[in-house]
């Protein structure tokens, strides 16, 4: 019941943040700042998860393959195929939850609490178009950017750490990699994290803004945000890989 | 002119008040007052749509505010300043730009225009040089004044104040007092005031609400007030009388 009612709050929220997505000049200047705080000030985090996401694939991609059998450049291939079509992605959005979509309930709840958003509506502001708008728009548009940054230094990682570690040679790695890179892998790693980006950012909007009850009641909001933010990831995941793959 | 009509209010099982009736016409200052707790914030949120009643309406100049699109309800809440309890200042800019907010989404006027309109404001709340502070460095009063600063820069028809001096100093009280007097007078506004302060009370208003008991207990002048045999209404002003 209560699970339905959250549904039917969250699906309202969206329906009134679409009805007044014309209203660009209401939101500009948010949604410039957005686009720093959600995609430019993540780019650090991301390149660190690539980076060991593709270093430790290609360790435990050569330790469980029997190199004697496949040629070295399998391993390439593997770990390229991998954070193209999942990882980078994926892993890059459960880090981005954490650190996106906790600020977006944080600020928002904190602003509901201490009636910053009465404010605005008292003055005849939609706060809908003014908070929720620029941090969605920001995570459909910043997350196929960093899921790209993602994966290219995931397979820089990886080859570095193949090179590193003399199991492969950069250039077998490289070799291996764009035997197996397909360009539809590429598209479906940016709808994914488009998806991505959409649902951790209206979800954590969605919370902070009906957030209520105090610092207590943010510190609620912000966990549920996060925590929603990773099952609907997951879900959304495996749902794509079954309709697109 | 606001019509409060039949009222009632709760939060799940909790009511707040129920069947508050009142009048408020153009013009005039209104104190709402009333023990911690018994809705009094609650009531001025109504006024603006900011919380929905369970029954009763509220008319604005004529207009059913709970039965108005949202695009109509934007309208009517454009003709009203609030200043919120704890301030309601947006964390996000300084403390010029919050008084400056609603000149540069609601008017055309150039930076120059603006900056004379926010330094005009800041000087009447008693904040010149505060501007460039931002807001988590200002004092709790500091706060209010800024509150009620960027709630009057548009010289909107309607003010609600929320506990304007609560936690001033005395002196610095007096002045937003003068404040809400000379803006109900030289702008004409309607003010509604929530205090806690009998002192203020005596000073701006002319009618006064006393909300008790999760009802409108008393009404009336100020007149009448001070002259009320009122059981319940003198134990409160008897009551604040000690605090000051
Ligand atoms: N959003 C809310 N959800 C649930 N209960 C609420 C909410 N807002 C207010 N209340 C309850 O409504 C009652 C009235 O609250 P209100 O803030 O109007 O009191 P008040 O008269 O303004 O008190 P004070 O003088 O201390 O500011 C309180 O019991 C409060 O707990
Ligand atoms: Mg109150």
């Amino acid at each position: 019941m209560e699970a339905i009612r959250q549904l039917g709050q969250y699906a309202t929220l969206l329906y009134h943040a679409l009805r007044s997505i014309l209203e660009f000049s209401i939101y500009r200047k948010n949604l410039f700042q957005e686009f720093v705080k959600i995609g430019y000030e993540s780019i650090p985090i991301i390149m660190l998860t690539g980076v060991f996401t593709g270093a430790v694939l290609t360790l435990q991609t050569a330790y469980q393959l029997d190199t004697d059998f496949y040629p070295a450049s399998i391993v390439g291939s593997i770990v390229g195929q991998s954070i193209i079509i999942e990882l980078a992605a994926v892993i890059g959005a459960l880090v981005l939850a954490g650190k996106v979509g906790a600020r977006i309930s944080t600020e928002i709840g904190t602003m509901r609490v201490s009636e910053q958003i009465d404010a605005l509506e008292s003055m005849g502001f939609n706060s809908v178009t003014f908070l929720v708008i620029p941090r969605v728009l920001s995570g459909i548009f910043m997350f196929p950017v960093l899921y790209v940054i993602a994966a290219v230094t995931g397979i820089l990682g990886g080859l570095l750490a193949g090179s590193l570690d003399g199991i492969l040679p950069a250039a077998e790695f490289m070799q291996g990699a764009r035997e197996f890179f397909f360009p539809e892998d590429v598209v479906f790693g940016v709808v994914k994290s488009f998806v991505f980006g959409f649902v951790i950012t209206s979800i954590s909007s969605f919370k902070g803004y009906y957030a209520s009850g105090g610092a207590e009641g943010v510190g609620n909001a912000t966990t549920q945000a996060t925590v929603l933010s990773c099952i609907y990831v997951l879900l959304s995941d495996f749902v794509l890989a079954a309709l697109l793959l | 002119m606001i019509e409060i009509k039949n009222l009632s209010k709760s939060f799940g099982e909790n009511l707040v008040w129920e069947n508050i009736k009142f009048d408020i016409s153009d013009g005039e200052t209104l104190a709402i007052i009333g023990k911690s707790g018994c809705g009094k914030s609650v009531l001025l949120k109504h006024l603006n749509a900011l919380l929905y009643p369970d029954k009763g309406e509220v008319v604005i100049d004529g207009y059913k505010l709970f039965e108005l699109s949202y695009a109509e309800l934007r309208k009517i809440r454009q003709k009203f300043g609030i200043l919120f309890q704890g301030g309601a200042l947006f964390d996000s800019i300084n403390t010029f730009e919050n008084v400056a907010f609603p000149l540069r989404y609601f008017t055309n006027l150039g930076e120059l225009e603006i900056r004379k309109k926010v330094e005009k404001a800041l000087e009447m709340v008693n904040l010149i040089g505060s501007g460039d502070k931002p807001t988590s460095a200002l004092s709790g009063g500091m706060r209010k004044r800024v509150g009620l600063a960027r709630a009057i820069i548009l010289e909107p028809e309607y003010v609600l104040y929320d506990e304007p001096t609560s936690g001033l100093d005395p002196q610095t009280s007096e002045e937003i007092n003068d404040l809400i007097i000379y803006m109900s007078e030289q702008l004409e506004i309607t003010s509604i005031v929530i205090t806690h302060d009998m002192h203020s009370v005596l000073q701006i208003a002319e009618k006064v609400m006393f909300l008790d008991q999760k009802k409108l207990s008393w009404h009336g002048t100020i007149e009448e007030m001070k002259s009320s045999t009122d059981e319940s209404l003198l134990d409160f002003i008897k009551a604040s009388e000690y605090q000051i």
